[in-house]
C-alpha cells in the first residue's frame, strides 16, 4: 500500500535518465562530501597501500610503485546512501585485479582500511573482476583531499561508503566482519539497486 | 537502548504531524506522532519520504531536534528555495498530515549523557539541529560535564532556537556562544564574524582538556572548522562531523 503525501508533487529534475538512477536517489550536479571526521592530510609521497591478513604475507605498494602500474580511465555513475547520485564521473586509477594478482589468497572477504581509522567490508568477489579500482584522479585532476585524495577506493556498483576514502590497504578475511558504518547499522553489502541502506534492508 | 545501533529492519512508519513551530521565516520545527518509535540517541537522524499521487517519491535525511527524553520526535527544517523536499516540509505540511519516516539512523554522531569528557559543539546554520537534541539531553539527564556550543548564523533573523538557547545557556555546565556573520554593526551584544582560527582559539575548549568535538553544518563550513581544529591540536579521532551538504556543493 502506497501512502501518498497530501499535495506533494515533487520537483523532478528532468535531465537524468531514470534508468540510471536507483530507487530513492536523486541526481546532483555537485559533489557532496560526507565523512565521519576531519579530512586527513596524506602526502602522496608518503602514501602506501598494503594487502595483509588471511593466507598472504603482507604486500605493500608505495605511491611510485602504484603509479608505475598500468592505469585506466573509468567513467561511472556513483550512488551515495544519503540519496544523491552523480552520473558520468570520470576517474583514473589502477584496477584492483592488477594489485590482487600478486597476492596468494583464498579469503572470501576484505576489510578496506583508511588513514584516520575508517574501515568498510566487502566480499572479494566485489573487488575483483573489473569492479574496483584504486583511483588517484577525478575529472582529470589529482583527487582532492576531501574526496579521499591522494588515493581512494572506487567500487561504483555499491553505495559510496564502500569506496573508502584515504584508503591505505585491504585486510583479507576468511570471515565477513562489519566495518565502520556497517557496525552503526548500515547494510552489510550496500547494493543501491536493491536499496540496501540499513541492516536488514 | 544506548549502544544498540544494530537493530532489526528499519521500517517506514506513518508519522502524523501534531505540531508546527515557526523558528524563523525560513525554518520550522515539525512535531510528529509515531505509533511505534523505538527511541533515539541525541545526534541521530531520520529519513523522510514523500510520495506524489503518481507514485513518485523523494527521500531526505533530517537530524532529530528533540532529546531522547522528550515525548515527541521533532525535526527542524530549513527551506532551500529551489529545493524539492524542504519547501514542502516548511511551507506546505499542516497539522494532521502524514509523511513516512524511518529511523533512528546513525550511531557515530551521537552524544550520551554517560560520557564524562567535556564537549565542544560547533554549528553552522541548520547544523545546530542535532545539537539542540544534545543540549536538551544534557539538561534532561542532569549532566554536569561542560558542554559548549559555538553557533554561527548569518543574522539575528536566521537564528534558530534563540529563546531556548537563552534559557539553556549557563545551566549546569552549558555555555552557548552565538556569532553573526552578516549582520550590520548595531545592537548585537554577542560575537561577530566567522568561526575561524582566532574564534576557535578564543572561545573553543582547549585541546589539552581533550574535549569530544562535534561539528555540523554545510560541507564547506564543516571542512574548514574541522581542519582548523586539527591544526589547533585537537586529536582527529575526537572530532566527529556531520555534513548537511546535500546538493549543489562542488
Ligand atoms: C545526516 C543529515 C542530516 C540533515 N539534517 C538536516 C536538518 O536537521 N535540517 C535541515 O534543514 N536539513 C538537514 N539536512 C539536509 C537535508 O537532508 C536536505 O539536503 C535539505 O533539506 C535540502 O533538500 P531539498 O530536497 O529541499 O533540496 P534539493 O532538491 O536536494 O536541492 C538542494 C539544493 O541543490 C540545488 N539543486 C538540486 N538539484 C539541482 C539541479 N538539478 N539543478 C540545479 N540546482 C539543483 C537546489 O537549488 C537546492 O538549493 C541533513 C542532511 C543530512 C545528510
Amino acid at each position: 500500500m502506497m501512502a501518498f503525501t497530501r499535495n506533494f508533487h515533487g520537483k523532478r529534475r528532468a535531465e537524468a535518465d531514470p534508468a540510471r538512477v536507483p530507487p530513492g536517489q536523486y541526481v546532483t550536479p555537485g559533489f557532496p562530501v560526507l565523512s565521519a571526521g576531519p579530512t586527513p592530510k596524506v602526502v602522496a609521497g608518503d602514501w602506501t597501500f598494503t594487502v595483509r591478513g588471511a593466507a598472504t604475507s603482507p604486500v605493500t605498494w608505495t605511491w611510485e610503485a602504484m603509479r608505475a602500474l598500468p592505469a585506466e580511465s573509468i567513467t561511472v555513475d556513483i550512488h551515495c546512501v544519503t540519496k544523491w547520485s552523480k552520473l558520468d564521473t570520470s576517474w583514473t586509477g589502477v584496477s584492483l585485479d592488477i594489485l590482487l594478482d600478486s597476492v596468494e589468497t583464498r579469503a572470501g572477504y576484505a576489510v578496506a582500511f583508511s588513514e584516520g581509522g575508517y574501515t568498510t567490508n566487502l566480499p572479494m568477489a566485489d573487488l575483483t573482476g573489473g569492479k574496483a579500482w584504486l583511483v588517484h584522479e577525478f575529472g582529470g585532476a589529482p583527487l582532492e583531499p576531501e574526496h579521499g585524495g591522494p588515493v581512494r577506493l572506487l567500487v561504483p556498483h555499491l553505495y559510496f561508503w564502500k569506496s573508502a576514502k584515504w584508503v591505505r590497504g585491504l585486510e583479507l578475511r576468511e570471515q565477513n566482519e562489519p566495518g565502520f558504518w556497517e557496525r552503526y547499522g548500515y547494510h552489510d553489502y550496500g547494493d543501491p539497486w536493491r536499496e540496501q541502506r540499513y541492516a536488514g534492508d | 537502548m544506548a549502544g544498540t545501533a544494530l537493530r532489526g529492519r528499519l521500517t517506514w512508519q506513518q508519522a502524523t504531524v501534531t505540531g508546527l513551530v515557526a523558528e524563523t521565516s525560513n525554518t520550522r520545527s515539525i512535531v510528529f506522532d509515531l505509533p511505534d518509535w523505538p527511541g533515539h540517541r541525541a545526534g541521530q537522524h531520520v529519513d523522510v519520504r514523500l510520495t506524489a499521487e503518481d507514485g513518485y517519491q523523494a527521500e531526505r535525511s533530517y537530524s532529530i531536534a528533540s532529546a531522547p527524553e522528550d515525548p515527541h520526535v521533532v525535526l527542524t527544517v530549513e527551506r532551500l528555495d529551489d529545493g524539492e523536499v524542504s519547501p514542502y516540509l516548511v511551507d506546505e505540511l499542516r497539522i494532521g498530515d502524514e509523511v513516512e519516516l524511518r529511523g533512528p539512523v546513525g550511531g557515530h554522531f551521537v552524544w550520551e549523557s554517560t560520557c564524562d569528557s567535556p564537549v565542544l559543539l560547533v554549528a553552522g546554520g541548520s547544523g545546530v539541529v542535532p545539537f539542540r537534541s544534545m543540549l536538551r539531553h544534557h539538561a534532561a539527564a542532569g549532566s554536569t560535564v561542560p558542554m559548549r556550543l559555538l553557533y554561527s548564523a548569518r543574522s539575528r533573523e536566521t537564528l534558530i532556537y534563540a529563546d531556548e538557547f537563552t534559557r539553556l545557556g549557563g545551566r549546569g555546565g552549558i555555555d552557548i556562544r552565538v556569532t553573526l556573520t552578516r549582520e550590520n554593526p548595531g545592537t548585537w551584544p554577542g560575537e561577530r564574524g566567522r568561526i575561524d582560527r582566532d574564534f576557535l582559539t578564543r572561545t573553543g575548549l582547549p585541546p589539552a582538556e581533550e574535549p569530544l568535538v562535534y561539528v555540523c553544518g554545510p560541507t564547506a563550513f564543516v571542512e574548514t572548522v574541522a581542519n582548523t581544529l586539527v591544526d589547533l591540536g585537537h586529536g582527529p579521532g575526537r572530532i566527529r562531523t556531520e555534513r548537511f551538504g546535500g546538493t549543489g556543493t562542488p
